[in-house]
């Protein structure tokens, strides 16, 4: 199992008896994109806010590059690579896009303490801060202020903020959740890019996203692990299909067979 | 705190940062303060004056907590308090250099924010507040049964004694440029802090803070630095305070102290740069020229804060500022 880069154990989520999360057990290989799919109220978000200490576990172990990372808290996880987005976009809204992604170069590089200096030494980040905004195709709207960017234009200034912290592993919750057509195309293509030397955890509800993007896909259904494996192994196992077709539908056909 | 209902604030020209950070708007502000600090001592009674300066620093040390973090602390009159006894008795006992003994009072008003912050910053919204509050509450208590406040009567006849050792600040005028010179001193530390990488940090908070956390921020440490710094300059405002009027009573630590600088701020404009200054001359004015009417001052506070809250929520500098689309 050396090749794992994050492990689960035995993770559980109790919500007041409510088993959210039972008995997962999830193994994300190093540089692999790995898909966490499933129904709504299956656990994916639940699980993602575990692996990054936004909630803590009723039971089990999470281990992060080998080191037991169970019960540590959100910002420290942060600090060891492992970084998250979150399902409704997490910008600053009142802040410019150079701004935000600003923000995440000066926590990797220090200088944030010192409220006595004058912003100016920010200075230093905005050539790289220019290259994260146009390698994700907002080089237009550096200066924009971040809650007047389409909800697309969010999500990609989301990724350039996560990647201005070169995490050797990103969790992206429902990153085409609610976009147009094309922006989906352009977060693909993103994140196929960005993928070098990465390892990517994703919950996604498009089946097509997963399909072309994923070298593996967990399926979840009521807080446990249902199904793992490649889109074809997945997309024709018979549980998986009575699963999704017994709550929604997939935006995609699930199985061909 | 909604940022997504407000309206965005309007966007900040890439090179805005002219003198000290200040952008054009802001500066020709500065400039119209700075004459009005000069000029008006000539024309109104510089006592009154010199209490809008120190409502001003207080109101500005509060909104470094509530603009530019979103933490609303019901309990800032521990540390005005608190750093008005420790002044005087620094002053009347210890017989310190009076610019000391407001050193004094700020180092007491910071270090009891580190102690209360401590507590308070591990919850936000309502139960930050009512922590705060309930903390405020101990002191004042502490103060009304401790020695060395002398109860009611307070510390009372402090000298105004001598600055830097060389300047005695026996006369009105005196005192007064001394206290202007406090002021500004202050309303450019906190501006600069706003200003900073730090303030950069703490504006990301306020703005999304889970974000934050997952870039991985030490969000507690980022607010435990901000309540030190908001107390300790209230605890200077207090301290100056009682060297001005050579009295120190319960009255700095009461609770209706922190309820006057959240409306302070609220009037003047939440969030903004010149809105807590604007909003201590407004208030302290009121208390100044209705006080012949006795209750009917705070009555009349009640009324102004329900008009400002129901009409114009961005307080009178931030409506300003959002008609002009300034950032003042």
């Amino acid at each position: 199992m050396a090749d794992h880069i994050l492990e689960t154990e035995g993770l559980t989520k109790e919500f007041n008896g409510f088993v959210a999360v039972d008995h997962v057990a999830l193994g994300v290989r190093t540089g692999t994109i790995h898909a966490l799919i499933g129904p709504n109220g299956a656990g994916k978000t639940t699980c993602f806010n575990l692996l990054t200490g936004f909630l803590p576990a009723t039971a089990g172990r999470i281990r992060f590059k080998g080191r037991d990372i169970t019960g540590m808290r959100p910002a420290e996880v942060a600090r060891l690579g492992l970084v998250r987005s979150f399902q409704i976009s997490a910008v600053f809204p009142r802040l410019t896009a150079l701004e935000n992604v600003r923000l995440a170069l000066q926590r990797a590089r220090g200088r944030s303490f010192d409220f006595w200096r004058s912003e100016r030494v920010l200075a230093r980040y905005n050539d790289r801060a220019h290259q994260l905004l146009f390698d994700v195709g907002l080089s237009e709207f550096v200066h924009t202020v971040a809650g007047q960017l389409a909800y697309g234009q969010k999500r990609a200034l989301e990724i350039a903020t996560t990647l201005a912290l070169d995490p050797e592993m990103m969790l992206l919750d429902e990153p085409t959740a609610g976009m147009t057509h094309a922006d989906v195309e352009r977060i693909v293509e993103l994140i196929h890019t960005i993928r070098a030397g990465r390892t990517i955890l994703m919950v996604e509800h498009n089946l097509s996203v997963v399909e072309g993007l994923c070298d593996t896909i967990t399926v979840l259904t009521r807080g446990r692990v249902l199904a793992e494996g490649d889109y074809a192994a997945v997309s024709a196992n018979p549980e998986v299909i009575a699963a999704y077709l017994g709550s929604e539908a997939p935006h995609a056909e699930p199985a061909h067979a | 705190m909604s940022a997504t209902t407000e309206t965005p604030a309007p966007a900040a020209a890439p090179a805005a940062h002219g003198i000290f950070g200040f952008t054009r708007a802001q500066a020709v502000a500065f400039v119209v303060m700075l004459a009005a600090i000069v000029i008006l001592p000539h024309i109104l009674y510089p006592i009154f004056l010199m209490r809008v300066l120190m409502g001003a620093l207080f109101a500005c040390a509060f909104n470094l907590l509530i603009g530019y973090l979103g933490l609303l602390s019901f309990g800032h009159a521990a540390f005005y308090g608190m750093g008005a006894y420790l002044g005087a008795w620094a002053l009347k006992v210890w017989h310190l250099d009076a610019a000391l003994a407001i050193l004094v009072g700020g180092a007491t008003g910071g270090l009891l924010g580190l102690a209360l912050g401590w507590l308070a910053i591990r919850r936000s919204g309502i139960y930050f507040a009512m922590i705060t509050l309930a903390l405020a509450q101990m002191v004042y208590f502490f103060c009304v049964e401790a020695p060395f406040t002398g109860g009611e009567d307070g510390i009372q006849q402090i000298p105004r004694g001598v600055a830097f050792g060389l300047f005695p600040l026996h006369s009105d005028m005196a005192m007064y440029w001394f206290t202007a010179a406090i002021f500004l001193a202050g309303f450019l530390l906190i501006h600069r802090v706003i200003h900073s990488p730090f303030g950069q940090v703490l504006k990301a908070i306020r703005e999304n803070e889970p974000r934050a956390i997952s870039l991985g921020y030490r969000v507690q440490d980022y607010k435990l630095i901000a309540f030190v710094l908001s107390a300790f300059l209230s605890g200077i405002a207090g301290a100056t305070t009682s060297v001005i009027f050579g009295i120190a009573t319960l009255d700095g630590v009461v609770s209706d102290r922190s309820g006057d600088v959240v409306l302070t701020t609220l009037v003047g404009g939440l969030g903004t740069v010149f809105g807590p200054v604007v909003g201590a001359a407004v208030t302290t004015a009121m208390e100044n020229y209705l006080a012949q009417f006795g209750s009917w001052v705070t009555i009349t506070q009640g009324a102004i804060f329900v008009v400002c809250v129901l009409a114009f929520r961005r307080g009178i500098v931030g409506e300003v500022a959002a008609r002009l689309k300034l950032s003042l």
